[in-house]
């Protein structure tokens, strides 16, 4: 298994970590505090916390883990209008299966389910455009979340329930984006940032090019990282070395997958079908402007939010929850007074804990365990 | 959800809605492949190739060896598992 070797090679995670080591103290001295790199993508926090890469890197440099796993930032409000739906007579709301535990203020879908309301699990939009086609008395709704990795494959399930002039198909959209959201974080005051890891994958739908303005406005690196083990420390390297080097760029370590420009048929897709709104509410972050996309007037009879009547109403934080803090890096998951305790992956009071994308569910999983001595052969 | 699955395109079933199955892992399904058909390409050139895919939806043309890299990698991250059963649970 050459082509594994390659990025599981202890030699090289070694050197890697030791002129990350060089780098990072240098910079750490020079700031008075460590290097403070933060990684965009719940996929990467996963991998971060499963091989156990904080724990290999000096304490002149660390690991804020970003707002990107979608699931954990729908606010409560939202999922109490999703299951609002859901009761209704005649309604087939269709999920991913992640989406379908995320607690609203009284039930998570799975509740609703279990309490009889008819919750089916899809892998795909296009799963739940065919229970349309095969219950054309019912009215089945998708419950359509996520970055832009998944906002062209609704955008397109869209245009082709369309196409069949399928009427009894909608979207109670969800879909978040990410330039506002790194704009928001840019912005608050608070946050020490030094540089980015970019997402993987939602880059491959937006490519690189979305992302100058971070470091043209902000001066800030910013390197769209792959997911191995070391691509994330070949990543954060970049990172530092453009920092050292006082540069300030957007870099592709993970060129073999993602282009400078993106996959244009996808982009095309989702600019017909959605438009930003004015403003959307996150879990733990608050109002983020032109964070959220809703869908273009034209499409009015495949929108949820036209179809029926929402409560729309904001749900407070549960008591304890500090999920808000963590998102925004001012505290470690293990900080949180309800960590561990109150709630556990078995358990979930706050969002971070319900995926195993989430900061706090990764680190309750994995935080204990090094994965990286028997991968990497590191220590 | 966001951690895309490698997937080999096995067979085209109705290429003027670009839907074809691919084979994730030994598992089998019917997927959309609009977004990684160029222009002046036909979706049967498509045959053969490992793609990326989202919820359904190939997303980008990836090599072999990536496409092998990605499945150990979700493996040992425990997603892949998650994803085949889902993957496996619903059909269209």
């Amino acid at each position: 298994m050459q082509f594994v070797d390659e990025f599981r090679n202890p030699k090289i995670a070694r050197r890697l970590v030791d002129d990350i080591s060089r780098v990072s103290h240098r910079m750490a001295d020079r700031l008075g505090r460590p290097v403070q790199v933060m990684e965009v993508c719940g996929g990467h926090t996963h991998t971060i916390f499963r091989y156990g890469l904080a724990g290999m890197l000096p304490s002149s440099v660390e690991f804020v883990h970003g707002p990107g796993c979608p699931v954990c930032v729908l606010p409560m409000g939202r999922v109490d209008d999703c299951v609002d739906i859901a009761r209704q007579p005649g309604v087939i709301l269709a999920t991913f299966g992640d989406a379908a535990r995320v607690p609203g203020s009284r039930h998570s879908l799975l509740e609703a389910k279990a309490a009889g309301a008819d919750v089916r699990i899809v892998y795909s939009p296009l799963d739940a455009l065919q229970l349309a086609r095969a219950n054309p008395d019912r009215e089945v709704v998708f419950f359509a979340l996520g970055f832009e990795t998944t906002m062209p494959s609704t955008a397109l399930t869209v245009l082709q329930a369309q196409s069949e002039g399928l009427h009894n198909f909608s979207l109670f959209c969800n879909h978040i984006t990410i330039v506002p959201t790194l704009r928001a974080l840019l912005d608050d005051g608070h946050l020490l940032l030094d540089g980015f890891l970019g997402p993987g994958h939602v880059s491959v739908i937006i490519g690189c090019r979305p992302y100058d303005f971070i470091a043209e406005q902000y001066h800030k690196p910013m390197v769209v990282a792959g997911f191995e083990p070391l691509d994330i420390l070949q990543s954060l390297h970049m990172v530092l070395v453009q920092l050292d080097e006082s540069r300030a760029q957007v870099q592709n370590q993970y060129a073999r997958v993602v282009s400078e420009t993106g996959n244009s048929f996808a982009l095309e897709a989702v600019d017909k079908v959605f438009e930003l709104r004015e403003s959307f509410e996150w879990r733990g972050l608050g109002d983020i402007p032109h964070s959220g996309v809703r869908m273009r007037a034209p499409f009015a009879l495949f929108d949820a939010e036209q179809k029926f009547r929402l409560p729309g109403v904001r749900a407070a934080e549960p008591q304890g929850c500090q999920c808000g803090d963590v998102i925004r890096g001012r505290i470690k998951p293990a900080q949180c007074s309800s960590y561990g305790t109150t709630c556990t992956p078995q358990t979930p009071i706050g969002a971070l804990m319900v995926s195993s994308e989430g900061a706090c569910a990764a680190h309750y999983q994995y935080g204990r365990v090094s994965l990286i001595q028997d991968v990497l052969g590191a220590h | 959800m966001c951690l895309g699955i490698p997937g080999k395109i096995i067979e085209i079933t109705d290429p003027a809605l670009s839907l074809a199955i691919v084979e994730v892992s030994g598992v089998r399904r019917q997927i959309n492949i609009t977004c990684v058909i160029d222009e002046g390409m036909q979706p049967a050139d498509c045959l053969g190739k490992w793609v990326l895919i989202h919820a359904g939806f190939a997303m980008a043309r990836i090599d072999e060896e990536e496409a092998r890299r990605t499945l150990v990698l979700m493996e040992e991250i425990g997603a892949l598992q998650d994803e085949l059963a889902s993957i496996r649970s619903a059909s269209f």
